[in-house]
Order: C-alpha cells, then sequence, then structure tokens
C-alpha cells in the first residue's frame, strides 16, 4: 500500500515538474525564433522570469522524494545515467546562470550569447528529459546487484546492451521537445500581447501536428520496444481511459486555441502533459526501472521502496509541506498573474542595478511627446524606437512606460 | 589515481564552491532584516537603500548558489550510489524536506522581495526580507541534519537488506551534533556576512565615497561581526570541539595532533605532524590546555591516535590539523580585530582610523577560508567513515561509474565553476562600484531619436 502511494506521489512530482518548468522550457526553445526585437525578449523572459526558479524546484524535490522513497532506484539510476544527469547538471546551470545574468551587462554581444545559450540549453534539456523518460521505458542492462552504466550511444538499437541514445529514445527526446515548445508557445499567448501574442498563437498548429504524429509514432514504438507495457492496462481495462485522455486533450488544445481561448489551451497541454506521464508510470507499475538482461533483473517497486516507518513519516511531513509549497506556488503565480505589460516591464533579473525600481531617468521631450500619442501610432513609435541601431541601454527607458 | 579519491575530490570541489554562496546569503539574510527592521521603524530612506543594495548582492550570491546547489543533491545518486542506496531511508528525508519545506518558500519571497516593492506595503516588504531569512536558514537546518547524521547517526534501524531505516524522526531532527554544528554553522555565515558588510563600509569610507551609506555598513558590520565572532568561540564552538571529542576520539586526535594519550595534554599552537615518527615537528606548545579545553580540568588524559588503530586514523591527517588549525588562528583574528574595531566605533573614531578600514578592509576572504577549513575539518575528521562507525568511504561510492569517468567530469565542473567564479566577481566588483545611491542614467536623447 504505501509503495503504491508513493509511486505515484513521486509520479505526481514528476508531473509537477514536466506541467510548470516545461513551459518555461519551452519558452526558452522558443524565443530562439519567435521574438524580433529586444523589446519583445524581455517581454518573453519576464512571463518566465519570476517563476522559473520556482518551477524548478520540483526537480530537486522530486529528486530528495526519490531518494527516501525508493534509494535503489535513485542510487542505481543516477549512477547508471552518469554522463547524461552531468550534462544535465551543467545545461541546468548555464541555462539558469544566462536568464538571470543577461540584464546585468548592457552589451549587446553579452545578452545575444546568453540568450543563444538560454535557448540552446533550454533545447537540449527538453530532449535530455524525454531521452531519459524513454530509457527508463525501454529498460536497462542492470547487473545482479542492480546497477549498470550506460554509454550515450552504442548502435541505436534497444536491445540487451543499448546506449542512452537509440532511436527509441530519441523519439522519446523528439516528443518532449515538441510537447513542451508547444507548451511554452500556448504559456507565451497566454501571458504576453500583440503581435508576440499572436506569432506565438500562429507557432502552435505546426507544433500541434508535429506532436500529434510524434505522440502516435512514440505509443506505437513504446508497445514495440516493450510489449509489456500493455499488460496493465489489458487487466485494468477501464484505465484505457489514459490513452483516451492523451487524445481528448490533444483535440482539446486544437480547438481551443483556435477558439481563442489561450488559458483552456494551456490546462489542455497540461493535461496532455499529465496523461503522457500517467500513462508511462502506469505501463511500468509496479516495475520502476526494467532490465534488458531479463525480467528477474527489474528493479520493482517491492525492492526499491524504503523501511515502513520512513515512508509512514514521511507521509506526514510531505502532505504537509506540499500544502505549504502549493500555498506559495499559488501565491507567486497570483501576484504575476495577468498579461506581462509589453512596454514597461522588462524582465529585471534578480539583482539588476540598472534597471532597478530606483533608476531615475532624465526626462526626454520625445518621448514625453510619444507619451501623448494615441496608442496605436505610440506603440509604432516604441517598436521603432526599438528597432535597429538603439544600443540596448536605452532600452531602460521602457521602464517610463 | 583510484575511483574513490576521484569520488570524494569530486563532491568536495562541488560543495566547497558551492558553499562560498550560502554562507554569504545566509549571513546577509539576518542583517537585511537588520537593515530592513531599522528602516521600517525610522523611516529611513537611507537604512532602506542600503537594504535593497545588500539584497541586489544577495540576489547574485543566491543565483550562484542556486545553480551550483543542483548538482549536489545528485551527486550523492550519481558518485555515492551504493552509499545512497542504503542511506536514503534516513538522509534523503532531510534532503527531501529541503526542497519542500525550505526552496519553495524561498524562491516565493525573494522573488517578492527583489521585485514587489513597489506592489507590496512596507510591513510586507519587510515580511518577504524575513521569509527569505527563515527559508535560507530552514535549508542549512536540513542540511546540517544531513550531515550530522553521517557524523553522529542516531535514531537508525537496519532492515534485512541493508538498508538504514528511521527509527525516529523527532531524534533524527534534534541530533545534538546537528544542533551544535547548526548553532556553529550559522554562526559562521553570519561573520561571512558582516565582514563583508563591513568591508564594503571600509571600502566606500578608503574611497573617500558614499560615507553615509560606509557609515550604515561599518556599524552594522562591525556589531553583528563582534556578536557572532565571539559566539562561534564561545559556546558554539567549544561545545562542538567538547561533543567530538566524546564521539569521534580519533577526529579529535588528529585535529590536535595529539599522537599520545596524555594526561594534562598540551595545545599545539602550530607545528607539522609527522605520520612516520608519530610526532609533532617544531611545536609551539601550551601545557595542559587541551586537556582544560575539553574536560574542564589541567589534569585530565586526552586519548591520543596511540589508542586508535590504525585502519581507523583520519585517512588525510596532517590536512585534517591544518585544516583545524587554520579555522580557529582564524577565528582568534576575528574577535581581536571585531573588538578593536567596536572599541573604535564606541569611541567615534573607526570611521577615520585609516589602519582599521584597511584591516577591515582586507579581512573579508578570511571568514571564507575560515568556513571552508571548518568544512574540512568536520569532514577529514570523519574519515574514513562515511557514516560513522557504521560504513566506510570505500564501501559507498559509485563502483560502476570509473574513475576516468569520474575525472572526466570533475574537470568538466573544474572548468565550469572557474567560468562562474570570473562572471560572479565582475558582477559583484559592478555591484559594488554602483553602490546603493540611485543613479541618473545620463540619455543622449539625439541617440534615442535614432539619429
Amino acid at each position: 500500500m504505501m509503495g503504491f502511494i508513493w509511486f505515484w506521489l513521486v509520479a505526481v512530482m514528476i508531473v509537477g515538474y514536466v506541467v510548470l518548468d516545461g513551459f518555461d522550457l519551452g519558452v526558452g526553445v522558443l524565443h530562439l525564433f519567435l521574438v524580433r526585437t529586444e523589446a519583445e525578449r524581455r517581454a518573453t523572459l519576464a512571463s518566465i522570469g519570476p517563476v522559473w526558479d520556482g518551477n524548478e524546484v520540483w526537480l530537486l524535490a522530486g529528486g530528495g522524494t526519490l531518494y527516501f522513497a525508493f534509494p535503489l532506484l535513485y542510487a542505481s539510476a543516477f549512477s547508471g545515467f552518469y554522463l547524461p544527469l552531468m550534462i544535465v547538471l551543467w545545461l541546468l546551470i548555464l541555462r539558469g546562470i544566462s536568464i538571470e545574468l543577461r540584464n546585468h551587462i548592457d552589451v549587446g554581444v553579452w545578452r545575444a550569447l546568453l540568450d543563444g545559450v538560454f535557448g540552446l540549453a533550454s533545447a537540449l534539456l527538453t530532449i535530455f528529459f524525454g531521452a531519459a523518460l524513454a530509457n527508463v521505458l525501454r529498460g536497462v542492462p542492470l547487473n545482479a546487484d542492480g546497477y549498470f552504466f550506460l554509454p550515450l550511444w552504442t548502435n541505436w538499437q534497444p536491445g540487451l546492451h543499448p546506449g542512452i541514445l537509440d532511436w527509441y529514445t530519441v523519439i522519446g527526446g523528439l516528443v518532449a521537445l515538441v510537447a513542451l515548445t508547444l507548451h511554452g508557445a500556448l504559456w507565451l499567448t497566454i501571458k504576453t500581447s500583440g503581435d508576440l501574442a499572436q506569432r506565438a498563437r500562429r507557432m502552435v498548429t505546426p507544433l500541434w501536428l508535429a506532436l500529434a504524429a510524434l505522440t502516435a509514432v512514440s505509443l506505437a514504438a513504446t508497445i514495440i520496444v516493450r510489449p509489456a507495457s500493455l499488460n496493465n492496462y489489458f487487466n485494468y481495462p477501464a484505465t484505457f481511459i489514459v490513452p483516451v485522455g492523451v487524445i481528448a486533450s490533444m483535440a482539446g488544445i486544437w480547438l481551443l486555441n483556435r477558439n481563442a481561448q489561450p488559458v483552456k489551451a494551456f490546462l489542455s497541454s497540461c493535461l496532455y502533459l499529465f496523461f503522457m506521464l500517467a500513462g508511462a508510470c502506469w505501463g511500468l507499475y509496479p516495475t520502476l526501472l526494467p532490465a534488458t538482461t531479463g525480467a528477474d533483473r527489474d528493479i520493482t517497486l517491492s525492492r526499491a521502496i524504503s523501511g515502513p516507518h520512513t515512508l509512514a513519516v514521511g507521509l506526514i511531513w510531505w502532505g504537509f509541506g506540499m500544502v505549504l509549497a502549493i500555498g506559495y506556488i499559488v501565491f507567486v503565480y497570483a501576484k504575476f498573474r495577468g498579461k506581462v505589460d509589453m512596454h514597461a516591464d522588462g524582465h529585471r533579473a534578480l539583482g539588476t542595478t540598472r534597471l532597478s525600481d530606483e533608476t531615475e531617468i532624465q526626462p526626454l521631450p520625445q518621448l514625453q511627446m510619444l507619451s501623448l500619442c494615441p496608442c496605436s501610432s505610440r506603440n509604432a513609435s516604441i517598436d521603432l524606437l526599438q528597432s535597429g541601431e538603439l544600443t540596448s541601454r536605452y532600452f531602460v527607458l521602457q521602464e517610463l512606460y | 589515481m583510484t575511483a574513490e579519491l576521484i569520488h570524494r575530490l569530486h563532491f568536495a570541489f562541488t560543495i566547497t564552491f558551492q558553499y562560498l554562496f550560502p554562507q554569504l546569503t545566509m549571513g546577509l539574510a539576518l542583517l537585511i532584516v537588520v537593515l530592513k527592521s531599522v528602516a521600517l521603524k525610522t523611516g529611513s530612506e537611507q537604512w532602506d537603500r542600503a537594504a535593497r543594495f545588500w539584497g541586489r548582492i544577495f540576489a547574485i550570491n543566491f543565483v550562484f548558489g542556486v545553480v551550483t546547489g543542483i548538482p549536489m543533491e545528485f551527486e550523492f545518486g550519481t558518485n555515492w550510489a551504493r552509499f545512497a542506496r542504503l542511506s536514503g531511508g534516513v538522509i534523503g528525508q532531510p534532503l527531501a524536506m529541503e526542497g519542500v519545506f525550505s526552496f519553495f518558500l524561498e524562491s516565493a519571497f525573494l522573488g517578492l522581495f527583489l521585485y514587489g516593492e513597489k506592489r507590496i506595503s512596507k510591513l510586507m516588504h519587510w515580511f518577504s526580507a524575513v521569509m527569505v531569512f527563515v527559508g535560507s536558514w530552514v535549508s542549512g537546518f536540513f542540511i546540517i541534519v544531513t550531515d550530522a547524521w553521517m557524523q553522529h547517526p542516531v535514531a537508525y534501524d537496519r532492515l534485512p537488506n541493508g538498508q538504514f531505516e528511521v527509527l525516529s524522526f523527532w531524534q533524527l531532527l534534534t541530533n545534538p551534533w546537528g544542533l551544535l554544528q547548526y548553532a556553529h554553522n550559522m554562526t559562521g555565515a553570519v561573520v561571512t556576512g558582516s565582514f563583508v558588510m563591513a568591508a564594503v563600509g571600509a571600502f566606500y569610507l578608503l574611497e573617500g565615497q558614499r560615507e553615509q551609506y560606509a557609515r550604515i555598513f561599518l556599524k552594522v558590520g562591525v556589531i553583528a561581526g563582534l556578536v557572532a565572532s565571539i559566539l562561534i568561540i564561545f559556546p558554539t564552538g567549544d561545545l562542538h570541539g567538547k561533543f567530538v571529542a566524546h564521539n569521534q576520539p580519533a577526529a579529535i586526535a588528529g585535529m590536535e595532533g595529539l599522537f599520545h594519550s596524555e594526561a594534562g595534554a598540551g595545545l599545539v599552537l602550530m607545528g607539522q605532524p609527522n605520520e612516520e615518527t608519530g610526532q609533532i615537528d617544531n611545536p609551539i606548545v601550551v601545557n595542559d590546555a587541551l586537556s582544560f579545553l575539553i574536560y574542564g580540568t589541567t589534569k585530565a588524559e586526552v586519548k591520543g591516535l596511540d589508542q586508535i588503530p590504525r585502519d581507523q586514523w583520519p585517512t588525510a591527517l596532517p590536512l585534517l590539523f591544518y585544516a583545524y588549525h587554520i579555522m580557529a588562528g582564524l577565528g582568534t583574528w576575528f574577535v581581536l580585530l571585531m573588538i578593536v574595531s567596536a572599541f573604535l566605533l564606541w569611541r567615534k573614531q573607526l570611521f577615520t582610523a585609516r589602519w582599521a578600514l584597511w584591516a577591515l578592509l582586507l579581512s573579508f576572504p578570511l571568514p571564507y577560508i575560515a568556513n571552508t577549513a571548518g568544512w574540512m575539518t568536520a569532514e577529514l575528521g570523519r574519515q574514513p567513515w562515511l557514516i560513522y562507525g557504521l560504513m566506510r568511504t570505500s564501501e559507498g561510492y559509485s563502483n560502476t561509474v570509473s574513475a576516468s569517468n569520474g575525472l572526466f567530469t570533475l574537470l568538466g565542473f573544474m572548468g565550469l565553476y572557474a567560468l562562474l567564479g570570473l562572471l560572479f566577481t565582475v558582477l559583484i566588483y559592478r555591484e559594488i562600484s554602483n553602490g546603493p545611491e540611485p543613479k541618473n542614467t545620463p540619455v543622449e536623447p539625439m541617440r534615442v531619436a535614432g539619429q
């Protein structure tokens, strides 16, 4: 019973991480090619600035939960996936540094560099996370002690001795890349306005088509690579609700986005991620990490679970702590709800001096004039201001509006 | 190099680099609360600006602390898999609790503190500073609890498969080792925070700029520095040392360089431990002092390394000895410097005493060294054990991760962290040279018009 509860609590942490950090990873991918001006880039980053760090906490809290609830799985998987995990850590470091420090140094090349790092790290992270999940679904060559060590690739075939990357896990990586980019596009549709939001919304169609195709391919591939994934579904036919949910939420994204209901479309995308992950977990249960070297070496729930007292005590503080945590999360999202102000609210990185609330700017005759303009021409003037020849240091002006 | 050594270095390097940032943020968090409280009480805009300035320094440190902190939780699994497998049921709990109870809190209120000042009341802004402080100190607590269990395992049982299981959650959290180390460590963080604050004040005065802020920084830095420098020796360091002496005699013997058990053992102030001859070369000794410090009497016998089986000696004996002595020596310097500075402050002479300002400025790196040396003392003293008395370090590392794979990622971290260190230095330098005053950003109208 405890095993069942903790299996699904860890699954909840993973879903929480993917749904929340997923959109800021997706925004990171998108901002590479979606934004056209520095102002749009700032608005894009401002839409995730106050929340990305809290979103990433889900990964840490999830890792910690996995550590104490299923120590064998934690030990085996983390040491076995050693090389890709270290790459993930480096990417997480680079990503966090690049979003937070881009506004600290007002040099165009510096910003361009950090924006590139941020986008690239975001894209690679989505691929790694998707591939990681696919690795778990496919199984790894566990030895008799429950350990393994995977090279980055071998012959690109899932089999007895696969690598981290093979054709199956690459599909998993692509599903994650496209799904989270779509997730991010929907987030931007909600949080930004004007031309940028329109472009984000138009991105949804091609991404949706790609995702629909990839989802179908990945489901088929999973059944080919590990037919046992279907056992739970046939034993409990009611759980076919999960794949139905995947299809329904896909349809929901399409329809709601077409009807210009971005919030509902985004929630639909959350549901899609939830159903995909829940479906994968249910396909595994009660195995946690299948062995390619024989089912008797599978790391199962009963083998990996911590002691009963540990889990009982954990349930108390975990429940209490997560209620508190969800309280802060709701609070933060409520505080920063609504659209990012495209003209006033550049993402002020943590600790930026230049763009702090205190920065006082000598008034400019031109700008005072602009501020008297009717709205449309004012925006046009600002667009003009923002394009081309201006060095980025003058974007501090936007703070005025 | 053996895989064991590589995995030890891997963890040691990443955590030593990481701890450069939290030791400042934990100390500063308290001082920012002080600044905000004065501002709230007096309505002084200057103290508010001082708080905002240190909030910005805090934030940069926080970012670096967060990104370099993520690897720490993963390295238990990646580099110490056999240890993680057996210990997860116990120390996985405080690690997960840190995420659940502290990180969510910290990230939420830091955002509010830094971005939200205009959107919330003064009282709410003060409250968010307090919550950032609480979050960072709670986070420190869970990490210390984790380490304390490895140093002094309590309230555990072993399951048939060898895994450790918590028997009493309450005893795990109130492990006496943990409480003492927490008090000692957090005081150490306040020492770092106050020395850095005082050093920036001294820097401004020596440069002859921003004098009103410099005075605030010096006042708060020196007073907090004095209190923390005393507390770190007495009672926290003293009690912690006695507790180590009773529970890890091998560690204390290694720290003090005591090869032979002695009644009326002397305190070695300086010297070089020589493992081959089993003595301290070129020692300067205070007679009977060690017995007195541990047992409160000059006659008591202190257990030396000769009473401890050779295979249970700390594995890096000279390093342990030096680390401990550097920590203790610097701790003495902190008290001296802060007593003199506080005296000058009281006599209203500190702001003009250039020699004292120079001493304060040049002393800012020393708490970082002392905190690092203190942690080295604790962790080297624990060797050769990973969980004291229960599991050896040689039994805990990931033996499926080869030495060269470990070396590859260690070098990767070293390169990346060298880059981060450079970046950090540039950013902090910019903040300090920009200063707490709001700036008039000069704007050239002609260029704005794009001409």
